[in-house]
């Protein structure tokens, strides 16, 4: 009371719309996880805590990856079948040729920024509207997978450290009454690297203001192809990461698998709050979208609530976190 | 902007509740959930309705749930994580990937909750029981109606939904076994694989019948593949026998247009019923056979309305 001023401030910060936003996005994770914690016994329990991080991970990962390029006012419909291409281009490395465990981690990150950086290309220098250049890419990485993975799965049973990538428990080693699996670990790091990326670095500060006026970056000298790019070679190397998580999780990469997830990481980065005509986001919003769907989803399982309607139900939530969210901004 | 949030608190509940009515598990019930590998095919539907019927009978709560698509492998795995944390007395389980879901079907054996794997097996040893079709031995079924109905000789094809598959392995060498050991006259031309999908298993079709023009028959091994079959030859105005697999609406529409022979069925109503009856003689104890057949049928124009065919066929 004695300073109004800094009073002021803070008030001003707390209902300032990005922090609004982030609360209602964790407001309404923490409202789902009291529903169904009230509604099911069964919801509230470790195993069932450990199998959520879990189901979170992979989507998590590249909804962040997204989360970059949505930034900028693009869009990337190619994350879950490159997801997949990196899966199997560490299958490649690891089983099909017999290389060490590094070696494979690393293509995987490698070809998922190489696939990032021709979809880069093909956006900023051939000027493709990135929904169809990923849309391409989408297809194209797709059917490489099926090609080169001649159709079927490749196990990683010649690499036994490989599953321990997402299911075993450093956590779990330091701390026995928290086994959660090291997927979740990395997602967290993911997380706050990307965090820092996009606050902290130059590169973060032209992917917001590439969404906000790509045209005024251009004017005042900025090389905007090359930034696009890197931003799109980056988000590649994240899915890169995710690959790496959900073969790891099936000891396999599963050719066939892919489409549809770039859907889910969509969504989690819209109902996160980042605003899809760009220029406004966060990787702690995207994260606490990523949860609400897994929670979500797994809540209405427990509750064995019909299919059909756990998907109606998901859909609805959506478009209503995308409403609140344009409610917001009209203020 | 706090009645934002509010509405936002309000939908959610609306919406909750809105799928919630009348799902609530009851404590002591016993509970046995299934987790297929689909959901939206007319197929699974049918597995699905077997056993919500067994439920009822053996007065045990039923739930069915499988991913959107046959290849997300880790989508069910999340269901069955889902349903394991459920403590469920027995759970039912199609494995997409046997592979991938060992780690939990062990968690699932430590709990001392019994496994019964239906539709396709899952290669280890901690599932007390498989409810399957015997695809090999319906394939030999559908060599033998065809024999039958192009007089014992000649040129035959086959079209396949793909050659990874359990499924798709065991129809294409049962119904080419059958026609090497039993029908010497018989002439199998060409073996093609066409994804199920119905376009694909088409233009297959026609080329088939353009390299072959003394063909007498083909074989379809699965929904899309019959369809395909169908299409195809229809497009290129032959008339060839045709034996189809499964059933669905256009199947069922061209057995009874006689534009197809007649088609083998799976039980998928009773491969559903099966899992469920397993499970719960499983947790009763009972000693039961490493693989419950679920059997499989011969049906064309004349016996398709017969109550026993119609019950297992679907649209």
């Amino acid at each position: 009371m004695s300073d109004p001023t800094a009073l002021q401030r803070a008030k001003a910060s707390l209902f300032s719309p990005s922090t609004r936003q982030k609360l209602l996005a964790f407001g309404s994770l923490v409202g789902l996880m009291v529903f169904f914690s009230v509604a099911s016994p069964s919801f509230m329990q470790m195993d069932n805590m450990v199998g959520i991080l879990q189901a979170t991970a992979v989507n998590g990962v590249l909804a962040i990856g997204c989360t970059f390029v949505i930034i900028t006012g693009g869009i990337d419909l190619s994350v879950g079948t490159l997801m997949t291409f990196c899966a199997v281009m560490a299958g490649v490395f690891l089983t099909y040729w017999g290389l060490p465990f590094p070696v494979g981690v690393a293509a995987a990150i490698f070809f998922g920024a190489l696939s990032g950086f021709v979809s880069g290309v093909l956006i900023a220098k051939l000027k493709i509207p990135p929904f169809i250049a990923t849309l391409g890419m989408m297809l194209l990485l797709k059917g490489l997978s099926l090609v080169i993975s001649g159709t079927k799965p490749i196990y990683f049973n010649d690499t036994p450290e490989f599953p321990s990538i997402s299911q075993d428990s450093l956590i779990g080693y330091f701390l026995p009454g928290l086994p959660i699996p090291n997927a979740v670990l990395i997602l967290f790091l993911v997380a706050i690297l990307s965090s820092l990326i996009l606050n902290k670095t130059v590169l973060g500060s032209y992917t917001f203001a590439l969404g906000s006026n790509e045209e005024a970056v251009r004017l005042s000298g900025v090389n905007v192809d090359r930034w696009k790019i890197i931003i799109y070679s980056l988000n590649g190397a994240i899915c890169g990461v995710a690959g790496l998580l959900i073969a790891s999780r099936l000891n396999s990469a599963q050719p066939a698998l892919g489409q549809g997830y770039e859907l889910d990481a969509i969504a989690a980065v819209v109902i996160g709050g980042t605003s899809l005509s760009g220029g406004a986001g966060t990787i702690l919003g995207t994260i606490i979208g990523a949860f609400i769907m897994s929670v979500l989803t797994n809540g209405l399982r427990i509750l064995s609530v019909a299919q059909e309607w756990q998907t109606v139900v998901t859909g609805v939530i959506i478009i209503l976190a995308v409403y609140a969210d344009l409610l917001r901004k009209r203020k | 902007m706090r009645w934002n949030r509010e509405l936002l608190g309000i939908a959610i509940g609306v919406g909750l509740s809105a799928g919630l009515t009348g799902t609530s598990v009851a404590a002591e019930e016993t509970y046995i959930p299934l987790v297929s590998k689909g959901f939206q095919h007319q197929f699974w539907q049918a597995v699905r309705s077997g056993a919500e019927q067994a439920g009822k009978d053996y007065k045990v709560k039923v739930t069915f749930e499988g991913p959107e698509s046959e290849a997300m492998v880790d989508k069910q795995i999340d269901m069955l994580a889902a349903a394991l944390a459920k403590k469920p007395n027995a759970i039912g389980f199609a494995a997409l990937d046997s592979k991938a879901a060992i780690p939990l079907l062990k968690k699932a054996q430590a709990a001392k909750i019994p496994v019964v794997a239906f539709d396709s097996g899952v290669d280890s040893d901690i599932p007390v029981t498989t409810a399957t079709t015997d695809n090999l031995a319906a394939a030999g079924l559908a060599a033998d109606k065809m024999a039958e109905l192009i007089g014992k000789s000649g040129e035959v094809a086959v079209v396949v939904h793909d050659q990874t598959s359990r499924t798709g392995i065991d129809r294409r060498d049962g119904f080419l076994n059958r026609i090497k050991s039993t029908y010497p006259n018989i002439k199998v031309v060409s073996v093609q694989y066409g994804g199920g999908d119905q376009l694909k298993s088409t233009e297959i079709t026609k080329s088939i019948l353009q390299a072959n023009p003394n063909i007498k028959g083909i074989f379809g091994a699965n929904e899309g593949s019959a369809i395909g079959v169908l299409n195809g030859a229809k497009e290129m105005k032959r008339k060839i026998v045709i034996i189809g697999y499964d059933s669905g609406k256009q199947q069922k529409a061209a057995i009874r247009d006689g534009s197809m022979a007649g088609a083998i069925t799976q039980n998928p109503v009773g491969i559903g019923y099966k899992t469920v009856e397993a499970a719960v003689k499983a947790l009763k104890g009972e000693k039961l056979p490493k693989v419950i057949d679920t059997g499989f049928y011969w049906y064309d124009k004349k016996n398709i309305d017969d109550p026993k065919i119609a019950a297992v066929l679907y649209d």
